[in-house]
């Protein structure tokens, strides 16, 4: 049993999707998908473990041995990156059914639960398998299941964002998958460690020079790194609260993991780094999404879109450390791979509450929640706290290595430029504070309730991890420290 | 014993957390017990004591003992427990808690052994004082406490590049002597320097301390500054700059101070002025000089306090500040008229009060060190310090022409508070050893020989007669509703008005810009959509999508290029 937990991790949610159909009531799906989710995270768990102790998993799909059969590669990146997606889904799980009561149609929320754990059996499946065919198969599958969720939204605009993210999206996946093609033609084989070995050979060719090209792009659209973010905004403000907490905490951070691996694993650091412009073309393209992405933020009227920008502006802090392409560097990355996820889960997950008691998150709409609504908003000045990066958060702790590691690399002005963009950050978490806590509820409107438990434990679950992992770092650290130097070839 | 290894910031900080649960007289018995427990326990800590635990790859200090962060957590203290009575008559939570976390973290922040600590409790301090200038619930004091904050997180943030950029170069963030090499010195320092108010940066303090509540600005006057101050003598003692910085600051808030018409605002001037004495002995950097910096720091804050607090009382009472509506309240508020002198009396340095014996050994020391020209400066200074604070303040307030009001003293707690400080002031005037001893160094300075008496005398004498000849002949620059500008205007009307005309500026040369081009791309498309009809509808609609793909294909055609260029 424990040999086959890494086909597990994905085969489960994967089965138990078609089997929601069968128990019908709503509830009970909830329960179910909860349940599935939650065994998931368990395994995760258990692989993380593992491969901490025992070094990477190869599993043979159908006993089929690699480079022929498809196997699944579990190293400590992809742990990690099944951990947070587990993690995140789970928590964010424990209050969708209340969420989703209001928000989505009875006759339809079968179907949200069923697409929910599409779209976790295709997260899994990317960052588990050591094919890049299959690669592509899940990124379809995750893709798809998530064009539909955020179609599920009750504003009509939904069904426009989902279709603009549909036409994007499939861009994307289809630059990687000629990227995967133009690979094939030129090694014959689609097995990453394989691929990593017979590149080299025919890697000064203009057949990977594109490859490589239309891969970085294709994932950059999915990762939303500016200026391809357009996609983004809109997809997270109409999609349902439980889907744009869902999604900010994962789905990034997949494609970013994706980033992470062709470059590092298949294409190697070399031929990424110094044969093609990638680094500085990333160094400015982050640094300028951060300020642009923020400047945005400051400017929208409603909160998810301002928080939906502000994951624009994160993800351009991860590709800066990323194209650092030191250890630390990577670490930063990895880091903040995890720790925005918290934040941004958090901050995603009270925005639902707010959905759920006031039926809109129009920064008009917060004036006065401060008192109506204490413990949702405290949850959101911590999670802006932490989006800040104000000691005492995972916030400080992933830029404090964001900022060392560019220094050490003699990049100062990028540091500086890293810290001026937290001063971003500052504004337009202020714009909420200040309209929850200083302005007056508008006049003749009746006054709202704290949010349910049900909305409160996921939050405050998150809030307290938030802080836990921004004071006791081993956890973090030490994860995305090994899984550094496995990715480097360094021997811890 | 491990009671001893609590930090003084924990007692102010439970303290916030009980004011919040409790109410009335409960509330107020907390508030004042909290600064003299505090400070008992701070009394029996001995020196050397070190409070560690680690983060991240670093050994952070919580808690760092020594005699110079003694000194400043004893006024601290002090003047915590002033500030208490003087507001024990306030009944608003926000401000009573703001103002423990506020003393708590000025406390956190001098007993902070590294730069990550005191990066925490220097952004503490920010956040929690806003409070106390926006608990006056004006539009006014909301957009000064707005400004007062950017400036307040701005400095924290370059302080913490600053300790960034040490902890890479050193590889440790223990905070003692930096100096200014490299960019982390550079940085810190100017961290510093926005908290100390140097010249030019000095326009957050004079812009918001009037706009705080009466009680509030008395808080205000005692922590943020002096905090700037204890990190300036702890990293740049001897550093020359400072030298010429303290002077400027010495004698630049005169001439605004002599035309304000606000007499808060007049005290934050001075408050400047003072500062300026204390940095220059920072520079200079020898035992003496800095026994009285520390010293003068530790005075300070007792007669700033004294002088903030009759003036409070003033404004609680008449609901007036400014001199020129004010006048002749010695026959109604007698007591405060003499509190107040006393501590204008102190801030002067007239002999037998607190300023004297502290303001002199930085003089001295300016002369012993060959100084000679930064010795006039603070000559002249002082005279200045004695004509606006000194005269000015009382005068206006409490003599002057009789401005009709009648009013009374304060409340008791009002009048106890500033007693308190009033006593301090002309016990540590009259018996300095007891201040002496509890400096960072030992160098037997006695303060009250002929020289310094009648060199101070002669200087007080010759002010006091300038300002009086002046009056009488009515060249006084008399007290006016006016706006004075300071360098605040800078980035309060200056900036903004550039930029807007700026932005108003590209946006109409880009608004003309497009224009061409969008009549020429109409025509093109106008000239398409007779050939194809569903093209034209098809591109309006669907731009935003196509935006985007536009982008994906300039990205990707880009980089293709670049990649073969390569």
């Amino acid at each position: 049993m424990l040999t086959h937990l890494p086909a597990l991790q994905v085969l489960i949610p994967l089965m138990a999707a078609p089997l929601c159909l069968f128990l019908r009531r709503p509830h009970l799906v909830w329960m179910f998908t909860l349940i599935v989710s939650g065994l998931a995270f368990l395994i995760s768990v258990a692989l993380l473990q593992q491969v901490m102790v025992s070094g990477p998993i190869i599993y043979e799909m159908g006993g089929w041995s690699g480079p022929w059969g498809i196997e699944y590669r579990i190293d400590r990146l992809s742990a990690f990156l099944s951990l947070i997606i587990t993690a995140m889904s789970t928590v964010v799980l424990i209050a969708a059914q209340t969420s989703i009561d209001k928000e989505i149609p009875k006759n339809r929320q079968i179907y949200f639960y069923i697409l929910f754990l599409f779209a976790l059996t295709g997260l899994l499946g990317i960052v588990s398998t050591g094919d890049v065919f299959n690669v592509f198969v899940f990124l379809e599958i995750s893709s798809l299941s998530t064009y539909a969720l955020i179609a599920l939204g009750k504003d009509r605009r939904a069904l426009w964002a989902a279709y603009q993210y549909l036409i994007m999206g499939t861009i994307g996946a289809t630059f990687i998958l000629i990227s995967i093609g133009l690979m094939y033609q030129m090694t014959g084989t689609l097995n990453m460690a394989d691929l990593a070995v017979l590149l080299p050979e025919v890697a000064q060719t203009r057949t990977i020079f594109a490859a490589f090209a239309f891969f970085v792009v294709g994932v950059c659209l999915k990762l939303a790194l500016f200026p391809l973010h357009l996609w983004l905004p809109n997809a997270y403000a109409y999609a349902p609260s439980i889907v744009t907490a869902f999604l900010a905490a994962t789905a990034t951070k997949v494609a970013v993991y994706l980033l992470i691996r062709f470059t590092y694993s298949i294409f190697g650091i070399s031929f990424s780094f110094t044969t093609l412009p990638l680094q500085t073309l990333f160094v400015v393209l982050g640094l300028v999404g951060v300020f642009v992405a923020s400047t945005a933020a400051v400017y929208q009227k409603n909160v998810k879109h301002v928080f939906a920008y502000s994951s624009v502006a994160q993800v351009g802090y991860m590709i800066v450390g990323f194209s650092i392409g030191t250890t630390a560097g990577l670490m930063a990355t990895l880091l903040h791979l995890f720790n925005h996820a918290l934040m941004k889960g958090a901050l995603f997950l009270a925005l639902g509450a707010v959905m759920y008691r006031i039926g809109s998150v129009q920064l008009s709409s917060f004036n006065g929640l401060g008192r109506q609504m204490p413990f949702t908003m405290a949850a959101i000045v911590a999670g802006g706290l932490s989006l800040i990066g104000v000691p005492l958060t995972v916030g400080f702790v992933s830029k404090w290595y964001l900022v060392m590691a560019s220094i050490e690399n003699g990049w100062w002005p990028v540091a500086v430029l890293i810290l001026l963009g937290s001063l971003f950050a500052i504004v337009y978490v202020w714009r909420i504070i200040e309209a929850a806590y200083f302005k007056d509820p508008v006049a003749g409107k009746e006054p709202a309730k704290e949010a349910p438990l049900a909305f409160l434990i996921p939050i405050w679950l998150l809030v307290g991890a938030n802080i836990y992992f921004g004071i006791d770092t081993r956890l973090s650290i030490q994860v995305a420290q090994a899984a550094a130097h496995s990715l480097l070839g360094i021997s811890p | 014993m491990w009671m001893l290894e609590i930090p003084p910031f924990v007692p102010f900080f439970i303290g916030a957390l009980l004011v919040l649960v409790t109410r009335g007289l409960l509330r107020s018995v907390i508030m004042v017990a909290i600064p003299v427990i505090s400070a008992i326990h701070l009394w029996s800590v001995p020196e050397g004591l070190l409070v560690q635990f680690a983060f991240l790859d670093y050994q952070l200090t919580l808690y760092r003992v020594d005699k110079l962060s003694l000194m400043f957590g004893y006024v601290f203290h002090i003047a915590a427990f002033f500030g208490v009575v003087y507001a024990l008559h306030v009944r608003d939570t926000t401000q009573q808690v703001a103002a423990m976390l506020y003393a708590g973290s000025g406390l956190g922040a001098v007993f902070a052994g590294d730069l990550l600590t005191l990066f925490v409790f220097w952004e503490f301090l920010a956040i929690t004082s806003v409070f106390l200038i926006w608990a006056r619930k004006t539009e006014r004091s909301y957009r000064a406490g707005m400004r007062y904050l950017i400036i307040q997180v701005l400095s924290g943030v370059i302080l913490l590049a600053g300790a960034l950029f040490y902890g890479a170069e050193n590889g440790s963030l223990e905070f003692g002597y930096i100096g200014l090499d490299g960019i982390a010195g550079w940085l810190i320092f100017l961290a510093f320097g926005i908290k100390c108010a140097f010249p030019i940066a000095h326009g957050w303090l004079t812009d918001a301390y009037p706009e705080a509540t009466v009680t509030g600005t008395v808080f205000l006057s005692a922590f943020t500054t002096k905090v700037a101050v204890y990190a300036l003598a702890r990293a740049y003692p001897g550093t020359e700059l400072l030298i010429y910085i303290g002077a400027v600051m010495t004698f630049f808030p005169i001439f605004f101070a002599v035309i304000e018409n606000d007499l808060r605002r007049v005290l934050a001037y001075s408050l400047i002025n003072q500062v300026g004495f204390m940095v220059v002995g920072i520079g200079i950097g020898t035992a003496l000089a800095i026994n009285g910096a520390v010293s003068h720091a530790f005075n300070d804050v007792i007669f700033k306090g004294l002088l903030f607090m009759s003036m409070g009382a003033v404004l609680h009472m008449t609901g007036r500040i400014n001199g020129s509506s004010l006048g002749g309240l010695y026959k109604t508020m007698p007591k405060t008229t003499v509190l107040c002198i006393v501590g204008a009396a102190s801030i002067s340095a007239f002999p037998l009060f607190s300023g004297f014996v502290s303001k002199s050994m930085v003089m001295t020391a300016a002369l012993e060190n060959g100084y000679d020209w930064i010795w006039l400066v603070l000559l002249f200074a002082s005279a200045g310090v004695f004509h606006h604070a000194g005269i000015k303040i009382p005068y206006f307030a409490f003599f002057a022409h009789d401005s009709g009001i009648r009013t009374s003293d304060p409340p008791a707690n009002m009048l106890i508070a500033m007693s308190i400080a009033a006593v301090l002031c002309i016990a540590i005037g009259v018996y300095p050893a007891a201040l002496y001893s509890l400096l960072p160094y030992d160098t037997g300075y006695n303060p009250y020989d002929a020289t310094h008496v009648l060199a101070q005398t002669q200087l007080l004498f010759f002010a006091a007669l300038a300002f009086v000849i002046l009056n009488l002949r009515g060249l006084y620059p008399p007290e006016l509703r006016s706006t004075n500008l300071d360098t605040d205007w800078i980035y309060r009307r200056m900036l903004p008005t550039a930029i807007q005309y700026l932005l108003s500026t590209v946006n109409k040369v880009d608004a003309a810009l497009r224009q061409t081009f969008l009549v020429r791309l109409e025509m093109r498309l106008a000239n398409l959509a007779q050939r194809h009809e569903r093209l034209s509808g098809l591109l309006s609609r669907n731009y935003p999508l196509g935006s985007m793909v536009m982008w994906v294909v300039v990205i990707l055609a880009s980089y293709l290029l670049l990649s073969f260029l390569h």
